[in-house]
């Protein structure tokens, strides 16, 4: 008899992992049953992890942060012992826009887009029609992702542009109404605004952080040691479904599973792109490919590394207009549960590293890390405007920031 | 107390105002379309929002209510921390409120009490119309299956039935899903006489 897992998900390619665990039985041979609950908000995936109908959720990492700390409803300490995958979003903009601040065809510098969208974003102003952008969620990696690109080349977010919030699947259609100039969202949302004419990607989020966290599984910290079995059992599934997304040689078959209405319900062309690392910028131009575009597996991808929560910690310090406050700083960090996945793979041969926290964004090079077991090299992390964030000091690293 | 009700299906939309209509000192509104939803909730100016909780619109929403107001208190189905059981059987039911500062607990209590009751009231008719609608069709292919089998092997109806009933019973399925298997495979055989499914 197998123990029943209900996991919250977003109709989102991220969303794959314990999809490919159920579709593939890598969850039936750790004993699990998984039950997923698809939504269109994560304000309805939350609530229905905070009241018992799913036990996990995939969610946007900054929320199980939010959630923990009671930003904007009472305090509900949350665990994330998985991390399901790094970046995966792009910014999309509206053709005429696109074609002032970047070229047609191929990805834009982020430095030189920035300078260039700094100036529309003053013209805009001035004409009392503020440039708005619009993200997924309050607390996402996209927002945080955006802004931190958008304060680094001296747009101030909120003041010189506005950003709003609107659910993936209707992005879209909220670049083709005029809501927004661009949105900035994870995939397939964006190609569809450009399978329809009514967007252009000029950049990927990956070019603005290397290696920028971004889902995770939450579940509510009781669950966690009441299933603690049953989740290390799922972690290990998940990272079988993990290498299996990777391998070319399964694209079209998760592809084709990922598209299905109870999923994604989308086309599967579309999404095998998006697992390839592959984009089609504009509508009728050439499919460009960025490697590390989605990052699902590869160099311990999943290891919740308690300096991205840190991190995490800090942007909302920064964007909720807090003060840094030591215990909050505390109480995020322990979010991110790197004891929880270290003890579901010991002794599975798979990549642990020696470490729980790494200085962010410090590699140009790949590097050979010291590991618990197995080997990594990591690679290139970097921000795009060359910083590093040290977990030791984020009170320096919040004062230097733009 | 100015209540908005957003709901992009303007039946259930209805079934909650006429519940709601009953209280007294109440002035609702209500929202069944998703653009400009934003824009019209600042109108209005509620002090509690009902809204279905899947909506789609609710991170929208939840943005506009943290961004536009200085409020000393979260904003969000919680009205406060004792009243968990409320708004579990409020998940539940399937409606999330947004109450806006101010509101004291003690009114919005019978009034999100009076919202489950009618989502779940809304819910039950909805499984009704279901059932409802899902024993007309059977009738239809059972009626249908039974003028194949007159045709096809010259049955008198009541044995036509029968015959069905029998099938049914011997291979532990529904009478309409025999009816089905029938017209199904006279379909595919082209209108030639009939056996019945094993």
């Amino acid at each position: 008899m197998s123990a029943e897992l209900t996991i919250g998900f977003l109709p989102l390619v991220d969303a794959c992992l314990s999809i490919l665990a159920r579709e593939h039985g890598f969850a039936e041979d750790e004993g699990l049953s998984l039950r997923l609950v698809k939504d269109v908000s994560w304000a309805t995936v939350l609530d229905r992890l905070l009241y018992g109908h799913s036990d996990a959720a995939h969610m946007v990492a900054p929320l199980a942060l939010a959630t923990t700390l009671g930003r904007g409803r009472p305090a509900q300490p949350l665990s994330v012992p998985f991390v399901l995958g790094l970046n995966g979003n792009a910014l999309t903009i509206r053709p005429d826009l696109a074609a002032r601040i970047s070229e047609l065809g191929q990805l834009g510098d982020p430095v030189k887009v920035g300078a260039a969208l700094k100036l529309v974003a003053a013209e805009r102003l001035a004409a009392g029609k503020p440039i708005r952008i619009g993200v997924v969620h309050r607390y996402s990696s996209h927002n945080y992702m955006l802004r931190y690109w958008l304060a680094g080349c001296g747009i101030q977010p909120d003041r010189d542009v506005e950003i709003a919030t609107i659910a993936p699947p209707f992005c879209a259609d909220a670049l083709e109404a005029g809501e927004v100039d661009a949105i900035c969202v994870g995939e397939p949302w964006n190609s569809v605004a450009v399978e329809r004419g009514v967007g252009q990607i000029v950049l990927v989020t990956a070019q603005i952080w290397r290696r920028g966290v971004e889902k995770v599984l939450a579940l509510r910290e009781p669950v966690l040691d009441q299933r603690r079995g049953h989740v290390e059992a799922l972690i290990r599934a998940m990272r079988r479904a993990g290498a299996h997304f990777v391998d070319p040689e399964n694209w079209d078959a998760n592809a084709a599973i990922l598209a299905r209405p109870e999923y994604l319900d989308g086309n599967p062309d579309v999404i095998r792109r998006a697992i390839s690392d592959r984009l089609l910028l504009s509508r009728g131009g050439e499919v460009v490919h960025f490697p590390d575009f989605m990052f699902q597996h590869r160099e311990a991808t999943n290891f919740p590394w308690v300096s991205q929560a840190e991190w995490l910690y800090t942007q909302m310090v920064r964007w909720d207009g807090m003060e840094f406050d030591t215990e909050d700083a505390r109480k995020a960090a322990r979010v991110f549960r790197p004891d929880v996945y270290r003890s579901a793979l010991l002794g599975t041969g798979d990549d642990l590293p020696g470490a729980s926290s790494k200085v962010e964004g410090s590699l140009a090079q790949p590097m050979a890390v010291s590991t618990q077991q197995g080997a990594i090299t990591m690679t290139q992390n970097s921000f795009f405007d060359g910083r590093t964030f040290d977990p030791l000091d984020m009170q320096g690293y919040l004062a230097r920031l733009p | 107390m100015r209540i908005a009700i957003v709901d992009e299906s303007a039946t259930r939309a209805a079934v909650i105002h006429e519940g709601i209509a009953a209280l007294d000192d109440c002035e609702i509104f209500v929202v069944t379309q998703r653009t400009g939803l934003v824009a019209r909730i600042g109108e209005i100016a509620p002090d509690i929002v009902l809204m279905d909780l899947g909506n789609p619109s609710r991170d929208m929403l939840e943005e506009y209510f943290a961004v536009s107001r200085a409020v000393a208190r979260p904003i969000a189905m919680f009205v406060d921390e004792s009243d968990e059981e409320s708004i579990a059987a409020s998940v539940e039911a399937g409606v999330s409120a947004y109450v806006v500062d101010g509101l004291s607990a003690h009114r919005i209590r019978p009034l999100l009490d009076l919202a489950v009751r009618r989502f779940n009231a809304f819910a039950r008719l909805q499984s009704d119309l279901d059932e409802a609608n899902g024993k007309l069709a059977d009738r239809d292919a059972i009626d249908k299956a039974k003028r194949i089998l007159m045709d096809s092997r010259g049955m008198p109806e009541h044995e036509a039935y029968g015959e069905m009933r029998r099938t049914a019973m011997r291979q532990n399925r529904r009478i309409a899903d025999i009816a089905e298997a029938i017209i199904t495979a006279h379909q595919l055989l082209g209108g030639q006489k009939m056996e019945m499914p094993r």
